[in-house]
């Protein structure tokens, strides 16, 4: 068994597993963090995505004791600081942005990570953002304009 | 899925590494980014009893603009490469084609050299190695020795890497001057694995007449694929070159295989339309280039901007 200590969402946080123990797992079962999903567990579908030192990685092809010491931000870490939606998490609601809702959580943290760097998409760079993310239910209609809702929402465009 | 159980390593420093790597021998792989070898472990098709992780030797780095080559450690992510100002200045094709790696999320942790050693047909760095006659620097406790790209890559998935041997480094040689590049490939939807990539590279004579062209292939053969089209295109001025005829030239020298992508005949013919496609644009960007250089009036930095050109 390995220690390994991880600040999530801003609180550090100390596991034992064993070396094999995947990112998304460790999220999900040693940490209680459910919000992170797992799809295909070969790093296809985008479900599992997080933030390790602010860049979007697969949480399903890291292993825990790989990322040791490392800043973790998962979908939970992506609520406004009152505790209510973030911004991406509010254009989701507002643009029906979801429907099952599995993959949500990755394209959250997709496209908050993406928004820092691009916070004025064009319609074409909001859909390429989103390339690395599988949605089977919405055809991502409206989750490209939730990118573009989000990216208003930030720039503090409309209410 | 759950990976196989493996003894963890990490060592802090390469001769560390190495000594481990020694020990285990063939039942040890090298962890680095993970974005091919963790889907393999966890699909359980290798199942290594050690794993080495590399992840802290800092010592591995880096991306280093040398006289000659760009270099670039065995710690470099897809995205450092991508973003590395220096790198595109004078070698413009590695930011060409890392950009079409895979998805943002596997730039920011796969790296560069982890491509080159897992030896994908379907990967774009190989090419761009093989394109370029690079190659990669492998180490173990008994030393170092330098493979050259046509040696590396020995078949599908399959590189000259042995046992107890970490690639520590691959050298991307800068083309001479007056040289253009470019990167275009077709794949189901950006990012996927290409149904057929093509890096082209043309070098101009100093009256702007094609001296050298050359291009690598993504995905039309058990490994990378370099084919030399200058007799079709040699002496005619850039924009005047049948740039057409090195397609045909390129497509009787790849001998690509029906999968259930793409059978080999369409395979054959994006070969023809994208080489006849990047040529053109790297034989523009070349004359761009040269252009740009012969001018004392330009910018420092305008041979970069201006080598844009052919990013596709």
């Amino acid at each position: 068994m390995h220690e390994v200590t991880l600040t999530v969402n801003g609180i550090p946080r100390t596991v034992s597993v064993p070396a094999r123990r995947l990112l998304s797992d460790c999220l999900r079962h040693d940490l209680g963090l459910t919000g992170t999903h797992v799809g295909c567990e070969h790093g296809v579908c985008g479900a599992c995505t997080v933030l390790i030192d602010g860049e979007p990685m697969r949480s399903c092809l890291l292993f825990a004791v790989s990322v040791d010491g490392a800043e973790v931000t998962t979908v939970e870490g992506c609520r406004a600081p009152d505790g209510r939606l973030g911004p991406v998490q509010r254009a989701f609601h507002e643009c029906h942005g979801l429907q099952c809702g599995y993959c949500t959580p990755g394209f959250v943290t997709t496209i908050t990570a993406y928004l820092r760097e691009h916070p004025d998409p064009s319609e074409e760079q909001a859909r390429e953002a989103i390339g690395g993310n599988l949605c089977r239910c919405t055809g991502y209609q409206n989750i490209v304009a939730s990118v573009l809702r989000a990216a208003a929402i930030q720039r503090g465009d409309s209410p | 899925m759950k990976p196989p159980a493996f003894t963890y390593h990490r060592p802090a420093t390469v001769a560390d590494a190495l000594d481990v790597l020694a020990e285990a021998g063939a039942d040890s792989k090298v962890l680095a980014g993970g974005q091919s070898l963790v889907p393999i472990l966890n699909m359980r098709l290798a199942a290594p009893g050690h794993l080495v992780d590399i992840n802290r030797l800092y010592e591995l780095a880096g991306i280093r603009c040398e006289p000659g080559a760009v270099r670039v450690g065995a710690l470099a992510r897809h995205a450092e490469v991508e973003r590395d100002g220096a790198a595109y200045a004078v070698l413009p094709l590695l930011r060409q084609a890392t950009r079409h790696v895979a998805h943002p999320a596997i730039r920011n942790r796969g790296t560069t050299v982890g491509s080159l050693v897992h030896a994908d047909p379907a990967a774009e760095l190989p090419a761009v190695l093989a394109l370029l006659s690079g190659s990669v620097l492998l180490a173990s406790a008994a030393g170092t020795r330098s493979v050259a790209a046509a040696d590396f890559f020995v078949g599908p998935l399959e590189s000259a890497l042995r046992p107890g041997e970490l690639a520590v480094e691959a050298a991307f040689p800068i083309p001479p001057p007056r040289t253009g590049t470019a990167w275009l490939e077709i794949s189901r939807r950006r990012g996927d694995y290409a149904v057929c990539g093509v890096g082209a590279l043309v070098t101009l004579d100093p009256d702007g007449r094609v001296a050298v062209a050359r291009a690598g292939y993504v995905s039309v053969g058990p490994t990378p694929v370099v084919v030399d089209l200058t007799e079709a295109v040699a002496g005619h001025p850039w924009d005047a070159a049948d740039w057409s005829a090195a397609g045909a030239l390129a497509t009787a020298g790849v001998r690509p295989e029906d999968d259930i992508h793409a059978s080999a005949a369409y395979r054959k013919h994006l070969v023809g339309v994208l080489t006849s496609r990047a040529c053109r644009a790297a034989a523009s960007s070349a004359f761009s280039l040269a252009t740009s250089a012969a001018s004392p009036a330009a910018p420092s930095g305008a041979s970069a901007a201006s080598s844009g050109v052919a990013d596709a």
